[in-house]
């Protein structure tokens, strides 16, 4: 369930770069001064604006949350997180640039996709609405919303919206984070509940956020009053 | 008959093991004292400076990690050396070290306790380095913040773990010396000079190493590829004739000093070091090492011409022809001239043209950016096309760039397309 497949990664980046050579040259020396030009190499993976698809692997970085884009272009870059071809494009950026494209993603408000057909029984999407929704107090695992936001669009300026995302992304993290190639700062809080989860509750919570639509206009909720109730490294309190 | 035999097998045994025995005693400039400086404060700035353009935290730094504290791995075709730490720190630093200690290592490859040092620390390089300069980089390194972390023993293989069997090594390639300016030459050429073969250590990656890693003086600076990386570190010598030739004293400066110029752009393991390294160094000191790397004695390109033109490779020239069209050419132009700084020409660019021609395909595989530097803050990217071409079509295409134009580069095999989507970008 972890796994995902190279070809379906292809075949899904083909569709979306298909629109990129279609455009002229540029006249010699004029190449657009825009961030949005000098961030190409990002949409062949991540799709126009940042947008993704609904099948593919590649996160949605549209629209989420500056400083949480910003937080894991860092550990990429600095190898908290672990994915060879980020890492590689990142190395040698500076925390200025990088706070810039974050900042030019987190602007961008593209139509989301149409949510995920779920492929698993409805009582194992029952188990998934009711660990995000409510969570799992004998096993001390917080609801997803306590954190990511009622609903679930995430709260500026760290933490990301967990909608439009393709299933096979969301378990690899779930992944990343049992097998420790993902971190964040200090303390870090998804290591710890992803700790208290099964590969059921992983592949239940994946198949339920998937198939959620996502309301048009959904951006992260300004963070007035949110109190974690667990701590977390990449989030200021 | 046999006795002579005898007798001259002995002595020359005999020589060897005093060559190779001398190794353990030998201990050239250990009688130089350190430079007095009246100065303490402007000694530190400069071994600051001294330490960017040698690029040490390169190896001494792990990505993320506290600066100098060591940890890297350097990857050798012998197994991984793992770079020591060399902050102040008493017990796992160099905090106990002296000027001569230090001076002892730069100058001779010895550590502190005698042993000998691996030469994945360039001191085949570092030995060119002055004495003055060695105490100003000690004297910055005493001030870096210390970090207690032990160092990681070495994972080299048999024998190349034996440490004591670098004695041979070490009477067959290293011949310690200070730079001798060349009289005759200009101040500037030899400043470069001293620049580029001493603490810039370009030949570490720039010159083409033999089977036990020593590099060539025959071919000096001619290009190589960078042993377990898979890059190819491009040629510094000009071919009479070929691409480099063709720089400007200027292009070759904005090249070092912001990693993109009008002929070109860095990438893969030079990228770290124009961010790192050269960014730093001063517009007089990145003159003077044009000025040397321009004037250096030409080497023959190692270059495979143009293969005769079969109706395969034809066809294969024609599909990389439509995909240059379809995903290149917005960028790179029709007529491949680029549009540099921000997207660098590939008609005339030897790291295109270039044999093996790792560079091309690893570029179209997975792209990058050139470094964030002072000069160049927001550098333009190049997509990863590996996630949407095959290993046919990147084949194709790349043919297609090392052919077209005036390009005269062999095509290239979908066995090596594959081979390099193997090697970790990163």
């Amino acid at each position: 369930m972890l796994r995902f497949s190279v070809d379906r990664i292809a075949r899904s980046c083909l569709a979306l770069a298909l629109g990129l050579g279609s455009a002229a040259a540029f006249a010699q020396g004029r190449v657009p001064d825009t961030i949005a030009q000098r961030v190409q190499a990002c949409v062949v993976c991540h799709g126009e604006q940042g947008k993704a698809t609904s099948d593919g692997y590649f996160p949605r970085i549209a629209g989420k949350p500056a400083g949480y884009l910003y937080n894991q272009l860092l550990n990429f870059r600095d190898g908290r997180r672990t994915y060879p071809l980020m890492t590689y494009m990142l190395a040698h950026l500076s925390d200025e640039y990088l706070m810039e494209m974050a900042e030019y993603f987190a602007s961008l408000h593209p139509p989301y996709p149409a949510p995920q057909s779920p492929a698993v029984s409805a009582a194992v999407l029952d188990h998934g609405r009711l660990l995000v929704q409510e969570g799992d107090a004998k096993r001390d695992v917080p609801a997803c919303i306590a954190c990511h936001g009622a609903n679930l669009a995430g709260v500026a300026p760290a933490l990301p919206g967990l909608l439009g995302l393709p299933r096979d992304y969301i378990n690899s993290q779930f992944g990343a984070w049992q097998q420790g190639r993902r971190h964040a700062a200090a303390p870090d809080c998804m290591a710890q509940i992803t700790s208290r989860l099964d590969m059921h509750d992983i592949g239940a919570i994946s198949s339920w956020l998937a198939a959620q639509p996502v309301p048009p206009g959904l951006t992260p909720a300004a963070p007035a009053t949110l109190r974690l109730p667990i701590p977390c490294g990449g989030v200021p309190q | 008959m046999l006795r002579g035999l005898k007798i001259v097998c002995a002595l020359a045994l005999a020589a060897v093991l005093v060559l190779v025995g001398k190794e353990f005693v030998r201990d050239p400039g250990s009688d130089q004292p350190s430079v007095p400086v009246a100065d303490a404060a402007a000694q530190v700035t400069q071994g600051a400076y001294l330490a960017r353009a040698g690029d040490c935290m390169a190896c001494h730094t792990v990505r993320g990690g506290q600066e100098y504290a060591g940890g890297r791995a350097i990857e050798t075709p012998f197994g991984q050396i793992y770079a020591p730490n060399i902050t102040p720190d008493r017990e796992t630093g160099i905090g106990e070290w002296s000027a001569d200690d230090f001076w002892r290592a730069l100058h001779n490859g010895k550590s502190r306790d005698g042993k000998f040092l691996y030469p994945a620390f360039p001191y085949v390089n570092y030995t060119k380095v002055s004495r003055a300069d060695a105490d100003a980089l000690y004297a910055y390194f005493q001030t870096v913040a210390p970090v207690s972390q032990p160092n990681r023993e070495h994972a080299l293989r048999f024998p190349y773990n034996l440490r004591p069997l670098l004695a041979v090594w070490r009477a067959l390639y290293f011949r310690p010396g200070e730079f001798q300016p060349e009289p005759g030459r200009p101040a500037e050429w030899n400043r470069g000079a001293y620049l580029v073969q001493g603490l810039g250590h370009c030949a570490a990656c720039h010159t083409a190493r033999n089977a036990l890693g020593a590099t060539s003086a025959s071919a000096e600076l001619g290009g190589a590829i960078m042993p377990v990386l898979g890059w190819h570190a491009s040629p510094l010598a000009a071919d009479a004739g070929g691409e480099l030739a063709q720089w400007s004293r200027q292009e070759l400066a904005d090249l070092l000093k912001t990693g993109v110029s009008a002929r070109g752009a860095v990438y893969g393991p030079m990228a770290e070091v124009v961010r790192q390294s050269l960014q730093y160094l001063s517009d007089a000191d990145i003159h003077a090492m044009v000025s040397y790397l321009q004037d250096l004695p030409a080497v023959p390109p190692a270059r495979a011409r143009r293969a005769g033109a079969g109706p395969e490779h034809q066809a294969l020239l024609a599909q990389g022809a439509k995909l240059y069209d379809k995903y290149c050419v917005e960028c790179h132009q029709a007529d491949g001239s680029g549009a540099a700084p921000a997207y660098p020409p590939l008609a005339g660019n030897l790291s295109i043209t270039a044999t093996p021609p790792v560079n091309p395909i690893r570029m179209v595989l997975n792209g990058g950016f050139p470094p964030s530097t002072a000069g160049n803050p927001r550098p333009y990217g190049m997509p990863p096309y590996g996630q949407i071409l095959n290993n046919e079509e990147v084949a194709a295409v790349v043919s297609y760039i090392r052919d077209a134009w005036h390009n005269e580069g062999s095509p290239v095999s979908v066995i090596e397309v594959g081979r390099y989507r193997q090697v970790p970008p990163d």
